[in-house]
């Protein structure tokens, strides 16, 4: 789960030798259809400042954060509640295995045709594609509950409150680490596509209007600014989250 | 103020555990009946397997799954410290937030602090358990029984795999503690060296399912158990009643061996 920590300068070299290896190899090809790093990025400047990047980034991003807050809370609860229980467990396990194996694409297809191509549709179709891993995860995290930690909270009559507090959740934060990061990997991909079957905005739509115009420089810039964010995230908070969540490990 | 301590009343007509996915049940304990004095320091001591720490997750109210009453007198609700056979502190709060999380959210800070200096754990008290020794370890969650201002204490074999020294060192701490701060204990070993050492009173419990076959009262003060002659003579009328000899071994305490309650 936890990767070697790559050094700051370890990845500025490697960022580095991407560009020059791009830049060199759209020289070779030579076509308006293959863009070289610094056209790409010029655009990409210029559409964050004059064009509708942000905008659309935008779009995309509030899309992505309220899927992923409603996945992860629904999820928790769900897992934990299988885990505590047999009956729901045996109730809800066909749901989540059929969900797991349900492509993405045909949960956004059916929501769009049930619900309309709406906000809400949308935003169900990415939810519903997280969901079942993270209900699996939190359940297999719920399962491996240490007893004598519990008894131990029992016998000294800590309160409900203190018990979930210090000493579940912290055995369900390695859980709740993986879900998150898997989870944001999968809800990145799965939006765009939403966006692109059945949205008036967002990356998803704007790769599809470039897709159409074949601006593969736009295209290449917007997937970019997008995946710039994406690794903001998981540089910024998700990996210190993690250290310091894992901090007494050491 | 000086908390009073608390007698127990223990009448076990039987404590199965069911037999899940085809294994035959076991019956833990049978008719295990004892009265435990308010104050009274109440070693347990058996064969392994006889449902010594089954025994004390009753008392503790962990397990309400039996036949049978356990009760309280004169307060019918006890304030239990409880020493765990491994001292389960938490892996992700210091030792002093280990020990902090069992008290009252209004506690004071100063006592905590008293009590860590006095246990031996003052240096250590910003650090993580990971980083402690199992003599520390053990330290830690003696404080944290001790913490609560405990009527009554349960410890099960809470010395068990550290080296003689230590667990030499910790028995001489636990009766300094008891000394200043009154509790009943109620105290598991397979270890009778340590046994004697500590015991009022020496309970001895059967093979499973257990219950009470012999009781030893200790009336010689602790200090003269380790003289020679009355060693040998407490040492020999135990291991009768416990129905096996025991090592001519120093007192050690180290426990030996596995103790699968």
């Amino acid at each position: 789960m936890v990767g070697v920590p790559v050094s700051l300068a370890g990845r500025v070299v490697s960022l580095l030798s991407l560009l020059v290896a791009w830049q060199a190899a759209a020289w070779l090809v030579h076509s308006r259809l293959f863009p070289g790093a610094g056209a790409v990025l010029g655009t990409l400047a210029e559409e964050a400042i004059h064009g509708d990047l942000l905008h659309q980034l935008g779009a995309t991003l509030a899309r992505v954060t309220i899927a992923f807050a409603l996945a992860m809370t629904i999820g928790t609860v769900i897992g934990i509640a299988m885990a505590r229980s047999r009956t729901i467990d045996t109730l809800l396990d066909s749901g989540v295995v059929l969900l797991l194996n349900l492509p993405a694409l045909v949960i956004a297809v059916l929501l769009y045709v049930w619900f309309g191509l709406t906000e809400a549709a949308a935003i169900g179709a990415v939810t519903l594609s997280k969901l079942p891993t993270v209900v699996v995860t939190l359940r297999e995290g719920a399962r491996t509950l240490d007893r004598d930690l519990g008894d131990m909270a029992k016998s000294f009559r800590l309160s409900t409150w203190r018990t979930l507090r210090h000493v579940v959740l912290p055995q369900l934060s390695p859980f709740f680490l993986i879900a998150s990061r898997t989870g944001l990997a999968l809800i990145w991909k799965i939006v765009l596509v939403v966006e692109l079957l059945g949205r008036p905005d967002g990356i998803g739509y704007a790769i599809q209007v470039f897709f159409q115009l074949f601006d593969i420089r736009r295209l290449i810039a917007y997937a970019l600014a997008f995946v710039a964010v994406v690794l903001a995230v998981e540089w910024g908070i998700l990996q210190p989250l993690e250290r310091r969540l894992t901090r007494w490990r050491r | 103020m000086a908390p009073v301590t608390v007698g127990v009343i223990i009448d076990i007509d039987e404590k199965r555990y069911a037999g899940h996915a085809g294994a035959t049940p076991v019956t833990a304990l049978r008719n295990l009946r004892a009265r435990v004095a308010p104050s009274e320091f109440c070693v347990i001591t058996g064969p392994s397997g006889c449902g010594k720490t089954t025994l004390l997750n009753l008392i503790a109210g962990l397990d309400r799954d039996f036949a049978g009453l356990v009760n309280f007198e004169p307060s019918p609700v006890p304030r239990i410290g409880y020493v765990f056979q491994s001292p389960r502190l938490l892996p992700w709060r210091t030792v002093r937030d280990n020990i902090a999380l069992v008290l009252p959210r209004n506690a004071d800070r100063a006592g905590l602090d008293a009590l860590l200096t006095e246990i031996g754990l003052a240096d250590a008290a910003d650090a993580y358990p990971s980083r402690l020794s199992g003599g520390m370890a053990r330290r830690a969650a003696l404080a944290r029984a001790f913490a609560i201002a405990p009527n009554l204490l349960l410890m099960d074999e809470p010395f068990l795999s550290l080296d003689a020294p230590a667990a030499e060192r910790l028995r001489r701490l636990l009766l300094r503690l008891i000394s200043t701060r009154p509790a009943t204990v109620l105290f598991v070993t397979h270890d009778l060296a340590e046994a004697i050492d500590l015991a009022d009173r020496i309970l001895v419990l059967s093979a499973a399912p257990g219950r009470v076959v012999a009781e030893m009262p200790i009336a010689v003060p602790r200090e003269k158990r380790r003289e020679p002659e009355i060693l040998a003579t407490l040492r020999a009328e135990l291991a009768r009643l416990a129905g096996h000899p025991i090592e001519p071994c120093i007192l050690n305490g180290a426990g030996v061996g596995s103790a699968v309650p």
